[in-house]
């Protein structure tokens, strides 16, 4: 089996920018089991909407919304460092210094805890383990929802570019391969094809080893 | 005026009547704080009906000199709290309880029979319509009932008559059942010399959750906010309260708790005495130790919410529920998740929802319907693809100003940039607004 390219490396601190990246959170989220902790500032207008997230995300979803930027790193810092939790996601308002990110991937790694921080255009830190730019894309075919999710740094391993299929219903994906990337033979061309799918769908979350 | 009249009676009698609604439960209160303050004439003091005590002074009048001294020693204390009282102190309880109500006074040993004789018979604690037949038949006076034969009077009016008159006088027991006094989960310890340091205070206060836990245990209790007092030897006091996420009764993970509070407050020049209740608890059934992968699991969550919720409050950790309802913000609810329980989602029908929700933002330069094209958050967006549209209409049972525009039709607006966005058109008035971004 291919390694997945959407695994997050356990126990470590991720970033992801870009207008797409709640719906990476979520898509991560549904891939993750345990609970869930998901923490945005008081003031910020966005909420998750239950009836909008996959299924068996909100009966495990915490939401922290704690006053001011001190109490929002604290939170995500002690949500890393308690074991239950399968996902953290936090959305700094403010660009991430050295020593907060070093200090989130201490806490990543004394609780085996994955975190994901959303981030403001370049407000990562040179601690984050991987950096995911993740932008919607538009598309002509009527019944898809196309991402494009690339890895723009990533600490043990190669970056790039992926374009996918992900209609926010579930866990699973549906990768397009771009040209250039191709990781097995196109399939025979079928009349009347829109675009080359890989036969990657129905992804479920594996618990793979580091390549 | 009698109690239990009709009030329209009551105000045919005396127009001017000032009537208040009756406050049961206040009342209820101040007889059982005036049954704790009773405790200084008995060791047992129940509460006898919704207005009355009962105490039982065997053995106990002679501390006050007589009975008549203690009788004038209880009026005169009701008296200087405002209180008026009617009382009585008789061989049985019965006894006294019919003169409490008819008159008060003092029946002296051995004159039962006379002392409650004068009485009528509804002062038996009977039914009405048992008083009722025995007037009828022309048994008025507790006196006609003892110099009749037992029998053809159980036969006649039941053996409930008959117990009581026994109760009255005196031939069948009838104890004072003081309720138990419900627990106070306190527990407080004084020192010989002040102490300073952290590790002191934590000390004591290990001390002091050992016990408070035992306590807890033995009541089968949970603590879900403690509070602990810190006595400075200038008399200064400090308090730390926590709030746990659940019901505890673990002395560890409480402690661990105290750690923040502890360290933040200034100990002057030591502290002398510490005190630790708890002041909220929930039953808390015992349950098996040790569990497996998923009760500590479990265990880590909620010391997760109540570390979270102690700095930045239990208001503040939130929890995502389903609710029934067509409305966009109130189709889920978001709960405390100290205060709540996780609930499953029910499967979701009907057209998509997006993943966030925001408060609607106005929408510039549209131009046709849906619109082509469109101006939001300083962003210029064409449409590729609308999908729609899907007509939510208000609850009009609910007064939200937010719906004040009335109907809204939602779209789903895939633009050329890339964001799918979930734009809503008031027909009512005309405007386009966003409220929500989708995967």
């Amino acid at each position: 089996m291919r390694p997945d390219p959407f695994h997050l490396r356990p126990a470590r601190m991720h970033e992801a920018e870009g207008s797409g990246r709640r719906a990476f959170a979520v898509f991560q989220a549904a891939r993750h089991p345990g609970p869930l902790v998901w923490i945005l500032p008081a003031h910020a207008p966005q909420m998750p909407m239950l009836p909008g997230l996959p299924p068996g995300i909100a009966s495990r979803l915490h939401l922290l919304r704690p006053k001011g930027e001190i109490d929002l790193m604290w939170a995500t810092e002690e949500s890393l460092r308690a074991a239950p939790v399968g996902l953290v996601i936090a959305e700094p308002e403010k660009p991430l210094s050295l020593i907060a990110g070093r200090r989130l991937q201490l806490a990543a790694e004394a609780g085996q805890t994955t975190g994901l921080m959303l981030i403001r255009e370049g407000a990562g830190s040179n601690a984050a383990e991987t950096r995911w730019r993740c932008e919607p894309l538009a598309t002509d075919a009527a019944d898809s929802t196309l991402h494009r999710w690339s890895l723009i740094k990533n600490k043990k391993g190669t970056i790039g570019l992926r374009t996918l299929h992900w209609d926010g219903t579930s866990a699973a994906f549906d990768l397009v391969s771009t040209a250039g990337e191709r990781h097995e033979p196109a399939p025979p061309p079928r009349p009347g094809a829109v675009r080359a799918d890989l036969a990657f769908g129905q992804c479920r979350p594996p618990a793979l080893p580091d390549p | 005026m009698s109690r239990g009249m009709a009030l329209a009676d009551a105000r045919a009698i005396c127009p001017d009547l000032a009537t208040r609604p009756a406050g049961l439960a206040r009342e209820a209160a101040a007889l059982a704080g005036l049954r704790r303050w009773a405790g200084r004439y008995a060791p047992m003091v129940a509460a006898d009906g919704p207005d009355g005590l009962i105490a039982d002074i065997t053995g106990v009048a002679h501390l006050f000199g007589s009975e008549e001294e203690l009788r004038a020693d209880l009026h005169a204390r009701l008296d200087r709290a405002g209180l008026t009282a009617a009382s009585a102190i008789a061989g049985s309880r019965g006894a006294a309880h019919a003169l409490a109500r008819h008159g008060g006074g003092i029946v002296t040993e051995g004159a039962l029979a006379e002392g409650v004789g004068r009485l009528p018979v509804s002062a038996l604690r009977i039914d009405h319509a048992t008083a009722e037949a025995l007037a009828r038949v022309g048994l008025t006076r507790i006196a006609d009932l003892t110099a009749l034969p037992r029998a053809p009077l159980a036969r006649r009016f039941g053996p409930g008559l008959v117990l009581r008159l026994d109760q009255v006088l005196g031939h069948q027991p009838e104890p004072v059942a003081a309720d138990p006094d419900p627990p106070h989960f306190g527990v407080r310890m004084t020192l010989p010399e002040p102490i300073g340091l952290q590790a002191d205070v934590m000390a004591g206060l290990a001390r002091l959750l050992d016990r408070l836990c035992r306590m807890l245990s033995l009541h089968h209790r949970g603590a879900r906010r403690l509070r602990l007092e810190l006595r400075r030897v200038d008399r200064g006091t400090a308090h730390i309260e926590i709030g746990l996420a659940r019901p505890l009764r673990d002395p560890d993970r409480i402690a661990a708790l105290f750690v923040k509070g502890v360290q933040e407050i200034d100990a002057g020049f030591g502290i002398d005495a510490l005190r630790l209740s708890a002041t909220v608890t929930e039953p808390l059934a015992p349950e098996q130790i040790g569990g497996g992968v998923a009760v500590r699991g479990e265990d880590a969550l909620a010391d997760l919410v109540s570390r979270l919720g102690n700095r930045i409050g239990f208001d503040r950790v939130l929890r995502l529920l389903p609710a029934d309802s067509r409305i966009p913000e109130r189709s889920f609810l978001i709960a405390p998740a100290a205060y709540s329980a996780p609930a499953p989602e029910p499967p979701h029908r009907g057209p998509a929802r997006p993943i966030t929700l925001f408060p609607p933002e106005p929408v510039s330069a549209v131009s046709g319907h849906p619109p082509a094209r469109f101006r939001w958050r300083r962003m210029d967006f064409a449409t590729l693809r609308a999908i729609g549209p899907e007509r939510i209409a208000p609850e009009w049972w609910l007064d939200d100003p937010a719906w004040r525009t009335g109907l809204r039709d939602y779209w789903r607006i895939e633009t050329k940039q890339g964001p799918r966005l979930w734009l809503f058109h008031t027909p009512q008035a005309p405007g386009w607004q966003v409220q929500g971004e989708f995967a």
